[in-house]
């Protein structure tokens, strides 16, 4: 599902992301079920506040790693939250 | 203590606390035990913080709170709030039966993530009949309430024969409610069901009509409600991957302490299945016999033992091989490898000569009175 360029992205409040000590990662968890993130998936979701933007994400990751050219990779990755449910946008 | 220095032992994710097996309906395919009433004793408030504190710490996340009727443990907001203290991503799995608006309210500032309602079928007359108590219309507003306050809502419909003619109006039914999910569970047949197995199976061609109807409606709301589909392995050809393999996710927990691999284990014999009262729950899922009797694939009889299939379904699952042929250590008779499968085609065989006969036997409901009966 494509994500809307002029709407804030927001964490889906009917799932929860945490730290799990034992697995030693981040997680989501909904109903039954879980999904176990990587360290990066981790990383834009937590960016995923309700206040920025795609554009706005992808820059703030940019600087927060000190890399760039992720553009692609983050709107895959979000477009993929996006068609499950784990994001939302208004 | 063979298992205490064992790498291949996985955390346990999933802890499922069967709180009590007290429940105001009697649905005849309750995967409780037959002789539930024979255990009465319920641990206390104290030994399930205990329980849940220990599965945590070994790593259990998804906490199911299940019984019988969860609701009928006035504690179960205290439990909740530790559950959530601990981090735990807690789902109430309730018949919603005496759920008023207050304790849900009361329950989501304890911290509770979900609440599972299940209904028996689409209309009022055969989901009381099933139920055995008249409670439709009550689940109809629970489902509207669980929405209302902001949680995800699953609703949960066991299907067999009594009720699978309804897929059409069911699928209706959970989007008027506006389930986030629906799970359609084909009936397991253990505990109730088992006994009840010859009127609740359905027709191969009965589970093909329902099977299409729920796909085309799983595409139809794709991206608004998520189906969990429970597949019937009895028409399947290879047996469910049971529990993940035995010992390596799921940890239950019984109303009186007692520590299951499955919700099911307290059917198999000589497991002799250790109590949270006298183990510690890390002991337990390493060390115990009952956990670590089929780990691995060193328990395994022929045709599995060397089959290139073992690490999908490990061998299917251990209580269906012992309900059918006897023998817990069998492969699973609904695999097309086993050369026990003919006692599946069988059940199938004379559940469907039942369905068509005009004297079918009447449904054992799942109470007390019963209960005490089958022991």
């Amino acid at each position: 599902m494509p994500i809307n360029p002029n709407l804030p992205i927001s964490f889906s409040p009917t799932h929860r992301l945490q730290w799990e000590e034992a697995q030693q990662r981040d997680v989501i968890l909904y109903p039954e079920g879980m999904v176990e993130l990587n360290h990066s998936s981790a990383e834009i979701l937590k960016a995923c506040d309700g206040t920025r933007t795609l554009a706005q994400i992808i820059s703030d990751l940019h600087k927060k790693f000190n890399t760039s050219g992720l553009e692609n990779d983050i709107t895959h990755f979000l477009e993929i939250a996006l068609q499950n449910g784990w994001i939302k946008q208004p | 203590m063979a298992g205490l220095n064992n790498p291949n032992i996985t955390p346990p994710r999933w802890l499922l606390a069967e709180l009590t097996y007290k429940c105001p309906l009697q649905c005849p395919y309750c995967s409780n035990p037959l002789n539930y009433a024979a255990h009465s004793h319920e641990i206390s408030t104290e030994d399930w913080k205990r329980v849940l504190t220990q599965a945590r710490k070994i790593g259990a996340v998804q906490l199911g709170l299940s019984g019988g009727e969860p609701l009928t443990r006035q504690d179960l907001e205290e439990i909740v709030s530790h559950a959530r203290q601990l981090g735990y991503y807690s789902n109430l799995i309730t018949s919603g039966y005496g759920l008023t608006e207050e304790r849900i309210m009361a329950l989501k500032t304890a911290g509770l993530d979900h609440i599972q309602v299940s209904i028996q079928a689409s209309s009022a007359d055969l989901s009381d009949h099933l139920a055995g108590t008249k409670s439709f219309e009550h689940k109809k507003q629970v489902a509207h309430l669980v929405k209302k306050h902001g949680y995800p809502m699953v609703l949960c419909v066991v299907i067999h024969r009594e009720n699978i003619h309804q897929m059409a109006d069911i699928l209706a039914m959970a989007e008027e409610l506006g389930a986030d999910y629906l799970e359609l569970a084909n009936t397991q047949y253990y505990g109730w069901a088992h006994v009840n197995r010859n009127a609740l199976l359905p027709t191969k061609e009965q589970f093909a009509a329902a099977e299409n109807i729920a796909q085309a409606f799983k595409e139809k709301v794709a991206g608004k409600m998520k189906i969990y589909y429970v597949v019937p392995d009895f028409y399947e050809d290879r047996p469910k991957a049971c529990m993940n393999g035995w010992g390596t996710t799921f940890l239950t927990i019984a109303p009186d302490g007692v520590a299951l691999p499955c919700h099911s284990a307290r059917e198999l014999p000589g497991l002799d299945c250790p109590n949270v009262n006298d183990f510690s729950i890390e002991e337990i899922w390493k060390e115990s016999k009952a956990f670590n009797f089929f780990r691995g694939f060193e328990w395994m009889q022929e045709p599995c033992r060397s089959c290139d299939e073992k690490a999908k379904d490990f061998g299917g699952c251990r209580c269906q091989a012992y309900l059918l042929s006897g023998d817990m250590n069998a492969t699973d008779p609904v695999c097309s490898k086993s050369t026990q499968r003919h006692l599946i085609d069988e059940a199938i065989s004379v559940a469907r000569d039942s369905a068509l006969s005009a004297d079918e036997k009447p449904l054992i409901f799942r109470n007390n009175k019963n209960s005490r009966l089958g022991q």
